[in-house]
């Protein structure tokens, strides 16, 4: 059996697990993130941040970036963005590595 | 505000048929190793020289995601006893469609796994009939079956695909839940999809053999919901419960022709895989149709489509909208008219009855199983309505 998970947090790496594939729909038009049994429509910010999560980097480099880009306070992309992603964590669509094993560029 | 919760896609997209489907389930054959008295294949199953060749599937494969289709669930009968099963895999694949593999496990080699993985497929679904070899082995009728499925679970992993077990669950494995959950761990599943039996085709015949009792669907919920709080983010548990104990009924294949769409081995298409028990209706075929015209305007499709058809006491209920009045197979299965209310639902005048008919099976001494296998070489069986009426299988 495998350890315990890793929370999703600023420190941790997160990106989608294995299985869960975001896609362009090009019948709806839309984004579509695609699991086992399950189709989810992500609202645009939901896969501009979902889009960013390529395993490169932690979490807290995603949201710093993002501050940055959008010139917007760091604290409300940092707490919306987390929240996001617990709510996918909870559903078993994200892969969460804390960072002494995920050979993350800081 | 983030908006992840599954959602209805864009309204832009209405129809007058409604919305594309998402899903297609391709019983690519009813031909199975396994003889598991809880499979929901019709009675009459399909013969191999009827089945769709590889070209005829990848047409159809080509026109669901035409159509809207996302998912593509390759299902039996066992779907790995097709030669050309990786040749689908690829194509679908091709097409973007997620491909998903429903399969007993006891014919794929790890070699064809890879093979598989490599053609693109997304995920396996595979199934566990009990947590140990006696009841596993006895279920499926298969001496040597859950040696083997734990084998190929362990090979899943080493090929890094993602894994689903699925357990049907019913009053001879029950017992062993908190094993299966154990088991899905130990596979490094993601998910388990913990499904009380639905009780059409086999099932139905197999009723008394497998109806549990309110104390067992009891400590079953209560054990799902305990491994949810306890594997959150690691182990997703889905649970689907029986109906007979329930006082609503499940919204059926999310509404008739919805969602999603089945096609049978030879290419019948229908809105839900026991939809051929409602013998009044005809349902066309791929050689015949392309997908989307069956899906927008061929009769069968658009005999339970949405709510206008229905009668009282759905026509008037406010959870119409949420449940499409239940399931279409069970109503005619029980109540001999498809268009009434699934007796599942409490407002059903023969839901007491269905009450009755499970404490009442599930009280008695289960009798043997009739294992499901081509008609020609199982015993003549009869399939049971509710108390009091049981009708003899035409």
């Amino acid at each position: 059996m495998s350890a315990a998970r890793t929370p999703v947090c600023e420190d941790a790496i997160v990106r989608l697990a294995p299985y869960a594939r975001l896609k362009e729909d090009k019948i709806r038009q839309c984004m579509v993130l695609l699991a086992p049994e399950r189709v989810l429509f992500p609202c645009p910010t939901t896969v501009m941040i979902l889009e960013r999560l390529d395993g490169s980097c932690t979490l807290r480099a995603v949201v710093d970036r993002m501050a940055d880009e959008f010139e917007a306070p760091r604290e409300v992309i940092a707490a919306d963005t987390l929240r996001m992603l617990a709510d996918l964590d909870r559903q078993a669509l994200l892969d969460v590595q804390p960072v002494e094993t995920g050979h993350a560029r800081h | 505000m983030l908006d992840i919760e599954p959602a209805a896609p864009p309204s832009t997209l209405k129809e007058p048929w409604g919305e594309p489907p998402m899903g297609m389930l391709a019983e690519l054959t009813h031909r199975c190793p396994l003889q598991c008295p809880y499979c929901s294949n019709p009675v009459e199953l399909e013969r191999v020289a009827g089945e769709l060749d590889a070209a005829a599937w990848k047409r159809v494969f080509a026109e669901a995601v035409e159509l809207g289709v996302l998912q593509l669930h390759l299902s039996g009968g066992e779907p790995t006893v097709r030669k050309d099963l990786e040749d689908l895999v690829g194509e679908a694949s091709r097409l973007g469609l997620y491909t998903n593999l429903i399969t007993s496990g006891v014919l794929l080699s790890e070699a064809r796994l890879l093979d598989l993985k490599r053609a693109g497929l997304d995920h396996i679904q595979l199934s566990l009939q009990g947590a140990t070899a006696l009841t596993g082995d006895r279920i499926g009728h298969y001496k040597g079956g859950h040696a083997k499925k734990l084998e190929l679970a362990k090979a899943i992993g080493r090929a890094g695909l993602p894994l689903t077990i699925n357990a049907v669950v019913h009053r001879q494995n029950l017992d062993e839940l908190e094993g299966l959950i154990d088991l899905a761990l130990a596979c490094d599943a993601h998910r388990i999809e913990v499904a009380h039996v639905q009780y059409y085709g086999w099932a139905l015949a197999n009723r008394a053999a497998l109806m549990p009792t309110r104390a067992q669907l009891e400590r079953a919920t209560a054990i799902v919901d305990d491994a949810r709080v306890r594997h959150a983010g690691r182990l997703m548990v889905d649970y689907v419960i029986p109906d007979y104990y329930a006082k609503r009924p499940k919204p059926c294949m999310g509404g008739w022709a919805r969602t999603v769409l089945n096609v049978t081995p030879s290419g019948a298409v229908l809105p839900c895989h026991a939809a051929q028990s409602i013998k009044s209706l005809t349902f066309p075929n791929v050689q015949d149709h392309d997908l989307a015209w069956i899906w927008q305007s061929s009769e069968p499709f658009q005999r339970f489509r949405g709510t206008d058809w229905m009668p009282e006491p759905c026509r008037s209920c406010s959870f119409k909208e949420q449940d499409f009045g239940g399931c279409r197979c069970q109503a005619m299965a029980l109540t001999g008219d498809a268009a009434n209310t699934d007796p599942a639902c409490e407002f059903s005048p023969f839901h007491d009855l269905l009450r009755l008919t499970a404490e009442d099976e599930a009280a008695s001494e289960p009798p043997a199983f009739t294992y499901r296998r081509p008609l020609a070489n199982a015993p003549a069986m009869g399939t049971p309505g509710l108390v009091g009426a049981t009708k003899g299988m035409s």
